[in-house]
This record gives C-alpha cells, structure tokens and sequence, in this order.
C-alpha cells in the first residue's frame, strides 16, 4: 500500500472534475428523461419501437433514430432544441465517462511517471469521441 | 473519491460493508458502460464510413439478448447508486443513512431489473 496523499483544500482540478461529475450525472438523468418522455410522446404519432425509444432517450438525433422503421425523421424530431440536447449530453456523457476512467486508473497508477501519458491519452480518447459526436449532429439533417 | 489513494487489485478484496460494494459495483458498471458505448460508436463508425465487415460482427455481439442483460444492468445501477451518491453529497446530514440509502438502491433496482430481463428473456426465447 501507497501512503495517503493528501490533496489541497480549495478549488483545484479534482475538486471542479468531482462536482462536475455530480452535476452532469443528475444532468444526464435528466436530459434522458426528458429524451424519453418525448420519445414517447412522439412515438404515439410515429409508431415507434422499443430500440428507438432507448436511441431517442440517450442520444436525441435524428440520424440515431433513421435506421428505426421512422416514417417521417423530419417530423419533430429535427429541431434547434434537439440539437442544443445532443451537445449537451454529448459533452455531459463524454466528459462524465473520461473523468471516471481517470480516476479508476490513477487508483491503480497513483502519481507515478505514467500518470502524465494517461491523462494525455485519456484526454486525446475524450477529444475525439467528442469530435465524432459533433460530426454526427453537424452531419444529420436539419 | 479516493483521491490520490493508492488501494491496488487487492482493494477489490477488501471485506467492506454493503455501502463498499455499491462503490465497487459502481466503477464496474462505470466500465461496462464505456464498453458498450465505445463498441456502439465503433461499430456505427465502421458500418457507415469504413462499409468493413467487424462493424456487423460487434454490432451482433451488443445486440445479443445475453449481453443487453448486462447492459441494462450496468445502466440502470449506475444511475439509481450515481442518484443516491448525489443526493448525500448535496445532503450530507443523510450520510447518517447510508446504509439504509443503499438498501433503498437496491430495493428500487431489484425490480426495475427483473422486469426488464423478463421482457428481454420472454422475447428472445419467442424470437419477437
């Protein structure tokens, strides 16, 4: 075992990434629910299935729903508010997830030479998973 | 949590308490979800912009019955304990009820779960 490092008192990283991660954890919750209550509410006029439900709920775009049976993608599904969704979760989720296989992998590193190269690769994986996400919603059709 | 402490493979041995598992539970969903996630982005990048064969493959994998089971397990736990850590952050008082707050978790899980890996079973056996 490792002695106890004991971190600074005051705003630094791991105090901002450990508030983050409380906030965008209720945020992600509450951008699905909303997702899926809309999903529903949608699907009644739309015919939806179960997989486009749960596509709408954790990620609301309209190119993640096409391959769904959806008659018609364009109706209410492509709009400024969803798009402003999709960044949202996008970057919530991503960040979310990043910060936490951060600190999953530091624990089992600690602050060793290695620790730099991990936040670096960890951080280029986050980079461009967002990258993506953004090519996606850029991509689909408005 | 567990800033700069250093705990090692044998940390997931440690004879904790019902509050610990939720914990250890939590990291271990925490990564079958970025598996599934990862694997989804893959698979969706490889079927639409590189028209490979691998993209299929994995995409038959996380769409099997058996692996949605732990999906949706994975999902559902690390929202409802991610919820509970939450709440006694922002009310610290509540800490006094951990333990409770994690029987709570389970209580609420437990059926939420084996609703939802009825309905995944009962349609994969009748093919739907």
């Amino acid at each position: 075992m490792r002695p106890r490092y004991v971190p600074n008192r005051g705003i630094n990283l791991d105090y901002l990434m450990w508030l983050f991660t409380r906030i965008s954890g209720l945020g992600i919750i509450l951008l699905s629910l909303i997702g899926l209550s809309s999903a529903m509410y949608m699907g009644a006029r739309l015919q939806m299935d179960l997989p486009t439900v749960l596509r709408w709920t954790f990620f609301p775009n309209p190119n993640h729903v096409v391959n769904s049976n959806i008659p018609d993608v364009t109706i209410g599904w492509a709009t400024a508010f969803w798009q402003i969704m999709q960044y949202l979760i996008l970057f919530f989720a991503f960040t979310h997830a990043a910060n936490g296989i951060r600190m999953i992998v530091e624990d089992y590193i600690g602050h060793t030479f290695w620790q730099p190269f991990v936040r670096a690769l960890i951080a280029l994986v986050w980079m461009g998973m967002v990258i993506i996400g953004i090519y996606v919603i850029l991509g689909s059709a408005y | 949590m567990a800033y700069g402490k250093y705990t090692g493979f044998k940390g997931w041995l440690y004879k904790g308490s019902t509050p610990y598992y939720a914990f250890a539970l939590h990291r271990l969903t925490a990564m079958g979800i970025i598996l599934f996630v990862g694997m989804h982005v893959a698979a969706s990048f490889s079927m639409q912009q590189v028209l490979g064969t691998w993209g299929t493959t994995i995409n038959i994998i996380y769409e099997s019955w058996w692996f949605q089971i732990m999906v949706v397990f994975c999902v559902i736990f690390h929202t409802l304990n991610g919820f509970r850590v939450a709440v006694l952050d922002i009310w610290p008082r509540l800490l006094k009820y951990e333990r409770e707050a994690v029987y709570l978790l389970w209580a609420v899980f437990t059926p939420i779960y084996v609703f939802t890996v009825y309905l995944i079973v009962s349609k994969a056996l009748t093919g739907g």
